[in-house]
């Protein structure tokens, strides 16, 4: 998980990236269930995946919705420099906002389909 | 991103509230607080209004998606102005009838006022966008929640058979009307409405200027309940009223005849133009206005009413748009004045069909009927009701001293100038206006006398009638005191607005500078319009007197042919034939789609590289291969053919994620970690999804099958992996282009992003990506959905 979540925002600069990171966690959660049953792991991990997936979207959308606001196309994605106190000189870029729009997506959809096929009786 | 953006975009942002407005203040009736928004936006619209001299217009541009040359830009000019103060207004005053119409406790009012604001989103829209596909799409949005409002009762039958229809019909029309955008923009290279006047010369030159033309003219006549697509209207009376006096009479239906004047500087002074408008106009006048009569439901006799009055402001503008041909440039002003009466007619129409839905549908409150055969001798019940309807009626029959005097008087002017200026069997046109206005005179006297005078059949209605209330009385007291203040003063507004708005739709014919001041006069003299109006009166009346001899004769036309049967036949061939070819392809065999999908592959992508000349093989300049690729490679095709001969699915599933852990390998060596990376965690999922999946499966069972099947199995999957090797040989033989690779090398300088693959994902591409995780999501939700399904379905049995 912690991997994946590294993935996530190494994407910017480094292999990785919001799919692949969705995916690494989706594994990560997929092995949990194979570890465990259905129930167990659903009261660790209270969240409820197609919500996940739907905000995902919405995030994905909205950062690109963003855009009008400062009178540039759609989707346009923008980044910039800061200096925070620990890190250091930090680039936040809206992409990485976007890229979590999709890491959210793929998470959820993926274990919505895990879950909702292995929860099917015969 | 401007206030005048803001503006349209109000009502879309106000949507999410109004159920929070609805759940957490229910006490409060939402209409209140929904009202707030078209008094708003009215008030600031009026800021815009020209006291002095006319409107400067106002452009304002946001790109939206510039390389298709799509922008979010706005052009304010009278036209657009006046059709913003008519969506505004109206739309207060509507919001404010609704709020005593629609009962708060028993109607879904979140929705309802839901849809509303949308709608009220999309007139906005679609009448002040210059961009083509802007204006499309909010022109469709329209359509959409026009079928929303129309389908709100939707527990009846009735109301989800109008709203398909509605929709059916105008979202056919708009599809076509698009179709005519695009030639425009091939012709010319725009969607700007003001670019494409600019160059109308050289747009004309373009060999499909003609069919553009036709294509747009359909959308403008669907969407305008124009013959013969006026068949939606009249079922689209089963909204609630409220939405019938707003979007069926005073707004939506007009946005056809809005385009029509739009476009007009690009299409008028063709003939085809002239004659295709006028025509269906006044087709349409007649059609409406013959049947309005023999309605017996009071809203049904409104909607033909308004289909026969849109398609008079229609024909007004056919003719108007001959000032723009060259043949006639000496009586250009005289067709100008046709088009100021189309647009003052559009404004009274708007006014008095407003005022007289909202009275039909207080009548239908206040006694529980439409009815004329059981409404009746309702004067003394409700004079005030009644006062206001027959302010209204009379000023839609033409009478003084109601403002569609003026208008009608100055569409006789109209129609005379066409016969007098122009030849051939033009001379029809006033006869056939002529007639039409009989029979409106006639169904306005209708609607005012059948029901408010005659016999009180108290046992016929539901409800005990008595005078509505006065909040639901305000709304129509409003407008029907406008109907009578336009024709005392109708100077208020021929110089500020219609001036301009005559000069802006026929640019073209005020260019040398010419003199052309508006001056409306209510007596005009003893002239041939004032004797066809009293002939009008005394014909009219003798009609109305022997009504009962006269309606006989619709009797005798046959219904079979109708075209409304026309639609409900086709409505289920369609569905027939649909479900013919459905059944053809659908068998229910994975193996069957699969093929089909393989086939098409073959078929499509084998056949274009043969046909183009694509194939070309060149290994000259590739890098050797070293052993080890060999060795994977060889694993590959070994896992691969196992997999043909293996009866477990077990190791089938195996085998396939050996093929597809080796490929990510293959990613590895050649340096691509992103990819490899990918491809493993994909793999790795997927292989955790097929375990799942085929622990439900019955055992593979493989002696079923027979020679023929197996044959043409093979033959398909040699066809597509000879197929794609090609491609993949021959892509890799051709340098054609210079690569695009070469720009995602700035990633870093322009997106900030050291990853390119990363930085081509979710900057340059964003748009894919964006659009791939929306399918993605659709397609988990499609699978929950079934499966979900599938065990409701199990517990209900």
């Amino acid at each position: 998980m912690t991997f994946s979540i590294y993935i996530l925002f190494a994407g910017h600069h480094n292999p990785g990236g919001g799919f692949i990171g969705g995916l690494i966690t989706a594994s990560a959660l997929v092995l949990l269930y194979i570890a465990f049953d259905l129930q167990s792991v659903r009261d660790i991990i209270p969240v409820d995946f197609k919500q996940l997936a739907a905000a995902g979207v919405i995030v994905a959308v909205l950062t690109g919705t963003a855009s009008f606001i400062f009178d540039v196309p759609f989707l346009t994605q923008t980044f910039t420099y800061v200096e925070l106190p620990i890190l250091g000189k930090t680039e936040l870029a809206t992409a990485v906002i976007f890229d979590l729009g999709v890491y959210m997506t793929v998470v959820g959809t993926t274990m919505t389909i895990i879950t909702s096929i292995s929860e099917d009786e015969k | 991103m401007t206030l005048l953006h803001i503006a349209i975009l109000i009502p879309f942002f106000s949507v999410p509230f109004i159920p929070l407005l609805y759940k957490f203040l229910h006490r409060i009736h939402t209409g209140w607080f929904v009202m707030l928004i078209p008094l708003m936006l009215l008030i600031y619209f009026a800021g815009y209004y020209p006291i002095h001299q006319p409107l400067e217009p106002v452009i304002q541009s946001v790109p939206w998606i510039p390389t298709l040359k799509v922008h979010f830009s706005l052009y304010m000019d009278s036209l657009s102005l006046l059709f913003a103060l008519l969506i505004t207004g109206i739309g207060t005053l509507v919001v404010l009838y609704s709020i005593f119409y629609m009962s708060k406790d028993r109607e879904k009012l979140n929705f309802f006022y839901a849809y509303l604001m949308l709608f009220m989103g999309a007139m906005l829209g679609s009448v002040l966008s210059d961009n083509l596909i802007v204006l499309y799409a909010f022109w469709e949005l329209t359509s959409v929640s026009s079928f929303l409002l129309i389908a709100f009762w939707f527990h009846r039958k009735r109301s989800r058979y109008g709203a398909q229809k509605a929709m059916f019909i105008t979202m056919t029309g708009g599809f076509s009307m698009l179709l005519g955008f695009i030639i425009l923009y091939v012709a010319s290279g725009t969607f700007s409405i003001r670019e494409l006047i600019a160059m109308s010369d050289q747009v004309s030159q373009h060999s499909l200027f003609i069919p553009a033309m036709f294509f747009i003219l359909i959308g403008a006549f669907t969407k305008s309940a124009q013959f013969p697509f006026h068949i939606w209207l009249p079922d689209a009376m089963e909204a609630p009223t409220p939405v019938s006096a707003y979007l069926h009479s005073a707004t939506m239906v007009k946005s056809g005849v809005y385009l029509v004047a739009r476009l007009t500087p690009i299409f008028g002074g063709h003939l085809e133009w002239f004659w295709t408008i006028t025509i269906v106009g006044l087709i349409t006048l007649f059609i409406g206005s013959s049947l309005a009569i023999k309605q017996s439901d009071l809203k049904a006799l409104l909607a033909y009413s308004t289909i026969s009055q849109i398609g008079l402001i229609m024909s007004l503008l056919g003719i108007g748009s001959m000032a723009l041909n060259s043949n006639y440039s000496e009586s250009s002003l005289m067709f100008a004045g046709a088009a100021l009466a189309g647009i003052f007619h559009l404004i009274n129409h708007s006014i008095f069909k407003g005022c007289l839905f909202m009275m039909i549908g207080i009548l239908d409150h206040e006694t529980g009927t439409r009815d004329i055969r059981r409404l009746g001798g309702l004067m003394h019940l409700m004079p005030i009701s009644f006062t206001l309807t027959m302010i209204g009626a009379f000023s839609m029959a033409g009478l003084p001293p109601f403002s569609g005097f003026i208008s009608k008087e100055m569409f006789f002017t109209g129609v005379l100038t066409a016969s007098r200026s122009m030849d051939s069997w033009v001379v029809f046109i006033p006869i056939i206006a002529w007639i039409a206005s009989i029979f409106t005179f006639v169904y306005c006297m209708i609607l005012i006398f059948k029901a408010f005078t005659g016999p009180y059949q108290p046992k016929q209605l539901e409800r005990k009638p008595h005078e509505a209330p006065l909040g639901m009385l305000i709304s129509p007291m409003i407008l029907a005191a406008l109907v009578i203040t336009l024709f005392f003063f109708p100077n208020l507004i021929a110089t500020s607005l219609l001036e301009p708005i005559v000069k802006e739709i026929l640019p073209q014919a005020f260019a040398n500078g010419e003199e052309w001041h508006v001056h409306i006069s209510v007596w005009h003299g003893f002239n041939t319009e004032l004797l066809m109006t009293i002939g009008i009166v005394v014909i009219g009346s003798l009609l109305y007197i022997y009504l009962t001899k006269f309606r006989n004769i619709y009797d005798s036309i046959p219904l079979k042919f109708s075209l409304n049967k026309v639609y409900d036949r086709g409505l289920i061939e369609m569905e027939r034939i649909a479900g013919l070819i459905t059944k053809f392809y659908m068998t229910g065999s994975t193996t069957h789609y699969l093929s089909y999908l393989f086939v098409f592959v073959i078929v499509m992508v084998g056949g274009s590289l043969i046909f183009q000349d694509a194939i070309y093989l060149d290994f000259s300049d590739n890098s050797p291969i070293e052993l080890y690729e060999y060795m994977l490679g060889f694993t590959m095709v070994a896992a691969a053919i196992y997999m043909l001969f293996t009866k477990s699915r077990l190791i089938s599933i195996i085998a396939v994620s050996v093929i597809g852990y080796i490929v990510s390998l293959f990613f590895v060596i050649f340096r691509a970690p992103d990819l490899a990376l990918t491809q493993l965690v994909v793999e790795t999922i997927s292989t955790a999804l097929f375990l799942l999946c085929f622990y439900f499966l019955p055992k593979v069972n493989k002696y079923v099958t027979n020679v023929r099947f197996r044959i043409s199995n093979a033959i398909i999957a040699i066809g597509v992996g000879l197929t794609l090797t090609v491609i993949g040989l021959s892509a890799q033989g051709h340098h054609l282009f210079e690569p695009i690779s070469d720009y995602y090398k700035d990633s870093y300088k322009l997106a900030g992003a050291k990853n390119m693959v990363n930085a081509i994902l979710v900057d340059f591409r964003a748009f894919d990506t964006m659009l791939e995780i929306v399918v993605l999501f659709v397609a988990g939700l499609g699978i929950y959905t079934l499966i979900k399904l599938r065990h409701a379905r199990r517990k209900e049995h």
